[in-house]
């Protein structure tokens, strides 16, 4: 009836474990008492859980995200704790929970932080900036989320029943196989990154249309930011990589539950395609989740530099090659496993070309620096910080291209240290610089600066204090993901380190704080105008938050600079003489009832639940059926409401006008 | 903004129902083409794997050339008869699109019927997925297609049950397209596997 | 003071660092590949974090007196530059990058005027395995050889995927059942290192270590005689028990091995119909 479900899959085991579950209960019950008290269950799913509005599901991503880095994080602090402790000795956690750790740490990280904060920033601001009112297909954007959330759901159940996975985040068979590893953990794995990939992979389709067919009239491809670039780059991406992912996950998953031979050891298993298969995937992954931070930079750095962009040209050029080249190199992420020189310094050399169009874009955005007037707005701070630490993170990937190099420095923290070298001064400062930058598009008014700067100095300087060890701790011979060690040398080192996550969980605070402060004086941060910073593209001529429509009137595209063009020529803000009828997608509830059953489904088929998990398939066939024969999903704003809507936004408009003369 | 931009601007939603078209037909191409790196992937996974046999049986034993013809046969004419039903959906023809659209279904059933007589064969012969890499490749890749095609079945019930309900009305022949788009590719598909499964493994 | 300490005391652990102090010629020249390529990349890198963080201070807002250009966006000639220097830099490093991947093969047996000793290494939960065919002895957990003479080892796994790794003599390679990868080390003097495991491979991870002794030519031979006194013989029977999980196992030494132990432990995964040919070693790593 229930699998292999029982009583023992609770964590009673430890203390740790317990903690954990408690806390997530705790949290999650938390939050639903809150929602009760405030009588919000209604207006959340009026207007949240079933909205297919962009804006709105791009905001319920970035909150997943930000949840999820918290999650992910506690998880980093645990690891450094225990490395800083466990010199000869088990350290204070209980036997290899520590490697559950390094493997949720990874896999929240990568799938849940980084990929809903990256889909929130590109679902709110890119059909701004390109003049459109949605995205091409409103609710397969809302089943995305959903079906992201429900893999996120899955990881933080499996911190209450059952235990996750201690195959790391990359989940290499033969030990993510049945024979070593039949217990649930490899499973959640599993099925939290299919269900979430496959709402991945309709992400990036539905950029691409947007992007492709719903532009604003004037709006050619070399008109489009370098974010609407950087995002289309990533979403094709997403579009042909994912499948890569499905596929590894999905025949590891047939080795695990119909005994079939892929990566086992015995009866013709070659356990060598997984690495093929899952980094065909991975590579690419990295600069999905990139392209779109470089995108962000580049118009952080225009709009405080106050200057143009330089080579923006180049820039397209240069992100369309790295998106390219990303398929080219897979395999410097195994250099080790025995593949013949010819092989190994083809993907060395690939991986080296794939370096030139990166160190083009930083000198761009260095020459938008050159002769512009800097106002150091914390986006800005991220930005600088990024520059100068990226390229160290750039160097060492260099370094690693080098296959005989890389014979010393594989799967040492030498690795662990570069590639959190790209991903956090890279990924983590990109989007927390966007998020910076357009919180007040989003919400309606600014973010504190102080507290912004504060997090900025602490997370900066927490890196190097955490990752600098790293790197010579790789050049001493340190494995990764150790869970203890015998070698005294390695201690100090790692206390370093324990004290730079430190410093960066105060970063996260002053995160926190700030969000706290602003919330408690927001009348006076307001912005009324929808354009807080002097902003030159057309996200900032919308109202700060945009109406559901976005625009009363499409507007008609000049320039790369369409905001600052029409300023030039006066005709920004200008009043339309008429409005029209305006058309937007329903709300539905089908994307959150899908979420909720792809969550149930992953359990059911984790645990055995055979009955539960054909019950959930058929419902889900059922509700996609109904989904799509459905002919009536649109309803009206008419042009009256749109008038009112207007109306009141030009008079708050002219109102602060005239308070400032 | 000038009044000549105002009146460009369209009543009907975006660019009404063929800009609606247009972006669902790009949006499923971009759909097959992430179809396509899986099935790519699956045959460069049965490529790789073809010999491990783990001292079992390997192709030469298994396939059956008439069984892969029939079944061949069944496919591309079921594309054929697909194509008429498109091609009578644009003359409005009810009766003609719902004719073909069954055509269809029964090849595409027939199709599906052999394959999992194929597979019932070989598994009652000890020959199934879980006896080597070979066969676990085998399976996934003919099987991750006929699953496919049974979806397409159960798309072109549905798609039957809307034309006799709605009509032949724009959402309903634009949906039509799309499947079209998918039926066509899962023949591709299966030419491929033809070629690369069962030709050279019968060779 | 205290900053500067422990940026001094960081220098010289670095300077002594297993990749940084290596002691044999291919962990060596892989070393000083690292050294060459990181002097190349700090051409780059440097004068960008230098020139960012004087553009940050010049161009901040309140500098009134620095130039302001706000819509100059193109330069032919700079564009150029940027997009050629890498470049260029790039086709010097892959053409070193060709050049040392091929003279590193790990498969590719170090040039010596003496023969390589054989060595068979077998990776289990959690500890190594050595079998010594010339010597007729096997060992757990200790890989001694003569210092000067280079020492060809044939890898493979009784368990799931590990990765031998010596840092201070040579790379890694990964040791994977079913399939034997191949990798080639020498020590120039005598001496004791440390090898590890870099892949994960479950709870015992953490302590699959060994000794790693380098020795005299008459040392080993006295080494070598004492091993092949041991009480312990690794017949099957041994071999089964030894393969079962355990962690921090001790220097074991046995005195005989099943005959043909290395290539059956190989078999076992692939179903080989036949013996293995002498000297073609069944199931080796398919190399592309």
């Amino acid at each position: 009836m229930f699998g292999r479900l029982t009583i023992e899959a609770l964590p009673l085991y430890s203390a740790v474990a317990a903690g954990g579950a408690a806390v997530t209960v705790g949290g999650a019950l938390l939050v639903a008492i809150v929602i009760t008290w405030l009588g919000a269950w209604r207006y959340l799913w009026t207007e949240w859980l079933t909205s297919v509005d962009h804006k709105r599901i791009g905001i319920m991503y970035i909150v997943l995200a930000l949840v999820m880095l918290l999650r992910g994080f506690v998880d980093a602090i645990m690891m450094r704790a225990q490395q800083a402790m466990a010199l000869n000795s088990g350290g204070y956690l209980p036997p290899e929970h520590f490697d559950q750790i390094f493997s949720s740490h990874g896999t929240i990280m990568i799938f849940f932080m980084a990929m809903p904060f990256m889909t929130g920033l590109i679902n709110i601001i890119m059909p701004l900036q390109i003049g459109t009112r949605d995205v091409a297909f409103p609710f397969l954007n809302s089943l995305s989320l959903w079906l992201t959330a429900s893999g996120a759901g899955l990881v933080m159940v499996s911190l209450v029943i059952g235990k996750f996975s201690t195959a790391g985040w990359t989940g290499y068979p033969p030990y993510s196989g049945a024979e070593y590893n039949p217990g649930v953990g490899v499973d959640y794995w599993i099925w939290a990154i299919l269900i979430s990939g496959v709402g991945s992979t309709l992400s990036g389709i539905n950029f691409i249309v947007t992007i492709l067919k719903r532009r604003a009239p004037g709006m050619t491809l070399m008109r489009m930011t370098p974010f609407v670039w950087t995002a289309l780059c990533s979403s094709v991406l997403m579009a042909f990589a994912f499948p890569a992912l499905t596929v590894a996950c999905a025949l590891l998953a047939l080795d695990r539950l119909f005994g079939m031979h892929f990566f086992t050891n015995a009866h013709g298993g070659n356990m060598m395609n997984y690495p093929n298969l899952f980094w065909i995937w991975g590579h690419p992954e990295v600069y999905i989740l990139i392209l779109p931070a470089f995108g962000i930079f580049s118009e952080v750095v225009a709009t405080f530099a106050r200057k143009r962009l330089f080579g923006y040209k180049s820039l397209v050029y240069a992100t369309a090659a790295i998106a390219i080249l990303s398929f080219t190199v897979w395999l410097h992420h195994f250099f080790t496993m025995g593949s013949s020189p010819n092989v190994n310094a083809f993907f060395g050399i690939t991986t080296m070309i794939i370096a030139v169009p990166t160190g083009v874009k930083v000198f761009n955005w260095l020459l938008t620096m050159y002769r512009g007037r800097i106002d150091f707005h914390p986006s800005m701070l991220w930005t600088v910080g990024f520059m100068v630490t990226f390229v160290i993170g750039g160097m060492t990937g260099v370094l690693l291209a080098i296959p005989s190099a890389d014979f010393l420095m594989h799967n040492t923290t030498f690795l662990v240290a570069h590639f959190h070298n790209m991903i956090i001064p890279g990924v983590l400062f990109g989007y927390v610089a966007g998020y910076m930058y357009w919180f007040p598009k989003a919400f309606g008014f600014t973010l504190d600066r102080k507290w912004g700067a504060a997090s900025f100095w602490c997370w900066m300087i927490g890196f190097y204090l955490a990752f600098m060890p790293l790197y010579v701790l790789g050049f001493m011979g340190m494995p990764r993901r150790m869970e203890h060690y015998n070698d005294p040398s390695w201690q100090p080192y790692l206390m370093v380190a324990a004290a730079g996550a430190g410093l960066i969980l105060v970063g996260i605070a002053c995160m926190a704080i700030q969000l706290v402060v602003s919330v408690r004086d927001r009348r006076r941060t307001a912005d009324v105008s929808g354009d807080p910073w002097d902003g030159r593209t057309l996200e900032w001529a919308t109202a700060s938050p945009p109406p559901a429509y976005n625009f009363a009137v499409l507007p008609e595209v000049r320039d790369r600079e369409p905001l600052l063009d029409m300023k030039e020529r006066g005709t920004a803000w200008q009043r339309p003489p008429a409005y029209q009828d305006i058309h937007l997608p329903k709300n539905s509830m089908v994307g959150v009832v899908m979420g909720g059953l792809a969550f149930v489904l992953g359990f059911a088929i984790i645990w055995h639940i055979w009955w539960l998990a054909a019950a959930c398939g058929l419902a889900m066939w059922v509700a996609m059926i109904a989904r799509s024969s459905d002919d009536d999903a649109e309803f009206k704003v008419s042009a009256a409401e749109v008038k009112q809507i207007e109306d009141a936004r030009y008079r708050a408009l002219a109102s602060q006008t005239a308070s400032r003369t | 903004m000038s009044a000549a931009v105002m009146h460009a601007t369209p009543a009907a939603p975006e660019g009404g129902a063929a800009a609606t078209h247009e972006q669902r037909a790009l949006g499923f191409w971009l759909y097959l083409m992430g179809d396509a790196v899986i099935f790519a992937l699956l045959f460069a996974t049965y490529v790789i794997m073809v010999d491990n046999t783990a001292g079992g049986p390997g192709g030469k034993a298994l396939f059956n050339l008439r069984n892969a013809g029939l079944e061949t046969l069944l496919l591309l004419v079921s594309s054929t008869t697909f194509g008429f039903a498109s091609l009578t959906a644009r003359t409005g023809n009810r009766t003609a699109v719902l004719f073909w659209l069954l055509v269809t279904f029964v090849l595409g059933a027939g199709f599906v019927f052999l394959e999992l007589r194929e597979f019932a064969g070989m598994i009652g012969a000890g020959a199934g997925p879980d006896r080597s890499g070979f066969l676990s490749a085998f399976f996934t890749l003919v099987g991750t297609h006929g699953l496919h095609v049974s979806v397409g079945l159960a798309w072109i019930l549905i798609m039957s049950g809307q034309v006799m309900m709605k009509g032949l009305s724009v959402p309903v022949t634009s949906r039509l397209f799309r499947l079209g788009l998918f039926w066509h590719f899962l023949d591709i598909a299966w030419v491929g596997i033809f070629s690369i499964v069962y030709l050279p493994g019968l060779l | 003071m205290a900053v500067a300490a422990a940026l001094s005391a960081g220098a010289c652990d670095l300077r002594h660092s297993a990749v940084l102090d290596p002691k044999g010629p291919i962990a060596l020249a892989e070393r000083d590949l690292l050294r060459d390529a990181i002097y190349v990349m700090l051409v780059v890198i440097v004068p960008i974090i230098v020139l960012t963080l004087v553009f940050a201070w010049r161009y901040r807002a309140s500098n009134t007196s620095a130039a302001y250009t706000p819509k100059w966006s193109e330069s032919v000639r700079l564009d150029a530059f940027v997009w050629l220097v890498p470049a260029l830099i790039v086709v010097a490093v892959a053409v070193l990058v060709w050049r040392s991947t091929h003279k590193l093969d790990p498969y590719r047996q170090i040039d010596s005027s003496v023969p390589p000793l054989e060595v068979q290494v077998v990776a289990q939960d959690w500890k190594w395995l050595f079998i010594y065919p010339g010597q007729g002895v096997a060992v757990v957990n200790q890989l001694a050889f003569p210092s000067g003479r280079p020492v060809s080892l044939r890898i493979t796994s009784d368990t799931v995927m590990n990765s031998f790794y010596v840092p201070q003599l040579a790379g890694q390679i990964y040791a994977m059942a079913g399939m034997q990868t191949r990798l080639q080390l020498l020590a120039d003097q005598p001496g004791k290192f440390v090898g590890r495991n870099s892949m994960y491979s479950g709870g015992g991870f953490s302590d699959q270590h060994f000794e790693v002794v380098a020795m005299t030519p008459a040392e080993f031979d006295a080494w070598a005689a004492k091993a092949g006194q041991a009480p312990a013989r690794l017949d099957a029977a041994a071999y089964s028990a030894l393969a079962a999980k355990s962690r921090l196992n001790p220097v074991t030494y046995y005195s005989a091995v099943e005959p043909g132990l290395f290539d059956s432990i190989i078999a076992k995964y692939t179903h080989a119909h036949h013996a293995p040919a002498a000297g073609t070693p069944a199931g080796a790593a398919p190399r592309r």
